[in-house]
């Protein structure tokens, strides 16, 4: 019980700095777009592969609390 | 505006009745199903993480619906030599593990081939001896998928034999031409340069490779439902091929920067050298982890929300898991894609960075 509960609270902290980092990433995306909005197509491709590094970031944090929670599990 | 909302609301009351009547039949297959080892089944005993985990693995058949199921050719080679036979056989009528007579006596225990003894139980050690090269779910759906890519491109290929590349497109090749030219220009010629052309078709490959089935993944019946590129297997496979092209392909310039990286003091590049050779491992392992992670997690996602059904054993909680449900398949629809670009984009960079000749700019950016 406490062991699945730990790995959630892992899972939780993943995804509080996967939701920083996007958050940045979208600021920084639209300010962009904002001031130039010609350059607005590269900019939203350059978006997209940095969200989706941070996300793996956070997929790797959750992925090791699903193996910590099978683990400790048994 | 009137007709689409009552779209939508015919779009919710169907799928409120399909889960009804989904719930209806699971209901009934709990009420038939007495295993003695199983707990003693009542309503509310629902094992979500099991049911889960379930679909995430890789099968010795292939699930269509309630208890039908296609066999799929098992290969194992033991010290006795290979053995072929069909997966049907390792489970009895009401799919319980049976034992099958071979040149050792086989049983399923938890998805795996085990060597048993006479009186059923596991015998561990001559397990050990089992090579499994079965065609699962999962390799019967890469079968698949290279079947659909070959009658694809093959027939692609074909029209352009025919019409050349300066006609105007015709049929599927207008929606594959676009693609092939996103991948060119989006993918190859920024981080490759000059060279973009030699790697097209390891780039194409990867990037079709992947998205195909990633997009078959998420067909919930019969074709689809194989959960392949999440599985680290797979990934690492593909993950292997981009890390023995970087690596064969590699410059003077490449090797340099990873063992003797210029114009540091020499303490730093002693320091340097170790965390650079791991760099070299690390990125492959990323990639892997990265599009396993990204998928198996979208599938869990999509189980998740429709085990709410059943957690709650309301058909009311359809109302809200199943529009969850859909607005989550569509956002897995741009993570497939995503995750196919961002592979063969990864892997355009890693090439790219290994096959620069000459450094008049130091923009390094880690990426991990």
């Amino acid at each position: 019980m406490v062991v699945g509960s730990v790995a959630a609270i892992g899972a939780g902290l993943a995804a509080i700095g996967a939701g920083i980092g996007i958050g940045q990433i979208g600021k920084g995306a639209v300010e962009g777009i904002a001031r130039q909005p010609e350059a607005a197509n590269d900019i939203r491709t350059n978006m997209i592969v940095a969200a989706a590094l941070v996300e793996a970031v956070s997929l790797f944090a959750v992925v090791v609390a699903l193996l910590g929670n099978s683990v400790g599990a048994q | 505006m009137m007709s689409k909302s009552v779209k939508s609301l015919l779009v919710a009351v169907f799928s409120l009745f399909i889960i009804f009547n989904s719930n209806v039949s699971f209901a009934q297959e709990n009420g038939k199903e007495h295993h003695p080892s199983e707990n003693t089944e009542h309503k509310g005993d629902f094992d979500v993480t099991g049911f889960i985990l379930d679909h995430v693995k890789d099968h010795h058949s292939w699930h269509l619906w309630g208890h039908t199921s296609i066999p799929l050719p098992v290969i194992i080679k033991t010290d006795k030599g290979f053995e072929f036979f069909s997966s049907s056989k390792l489970s009895g009528e009401h799919h319980e593990p049976v034992v099958y007579q071979g040149n050792y006596a086989y049983k399923l225990v938890e998805g795996k081939i085990k060597i048993v003894n006479a009186d059923g139980t596991v015998n561990e050690e001559d397990s050990k001896k089992v090579f499994d090269i079965s065609i699962t779910k999962n390799v019967a759906s890469m079968f698949l998928t290279v079947l659909l890519l070959i009658w694809i491109f093959t027939g692609v290929a074909r029209a352009y034999q025919k019409t050349g590349v300066k006609s105007a497109p015709k049929g599927f090749q207008s929606f594959i031409e676009p693609i092939i030219l996103f991948v060119r220009d989006e993918v190859a010629k920024p981080y490759l340069g000059h060279q973009y052309a030699r790697f097209m078709p390891f780039l194409l490959t990867i990037f079709f490779f992947i998205w195909i089935n990633n997009l078959l993944g998420l067909v919930p019946f019969f074709p689809g439902g194989a959960n392949l590129s999440g599985n680290i297997a797979f990934t690492l496979a593909l993950a292997l091929f981009t890390f023995i092209i970087v690596n064969v392909n590699g410059k003077k310039d490449y090797w340099k920067h990873i063992f003797w990286m210029p114009g540091l003091p020499t303490p730093m590049k002693i320091f340097l050298m170790p965390i650079e050779v791991l760099g070299v491992f690390i990125k492959p392992i990323s990639l892997t982890i990265r599009l396993f992670a990204n998928i198996t997690a979208g599938h869990i996602l999509v189980m998740s929300l429709i085990s709410l059904i059943f957690i709650f054993e309301s058909v009311f909680a359809s109302a809200m898991a199943v529009p969850f449900t859909v607005f989550i398949s569509v956002i897995e629809l741009l993570v497939g894609f995503l995750q196919a670009f961002i592979f063969a984009m990864l892997s355009a960079l890693y090439i790219g960075m290994a096959i620069e000749e000459h450094h008049d700019h130091h923009e390094d950016i880690p990426v991990i």
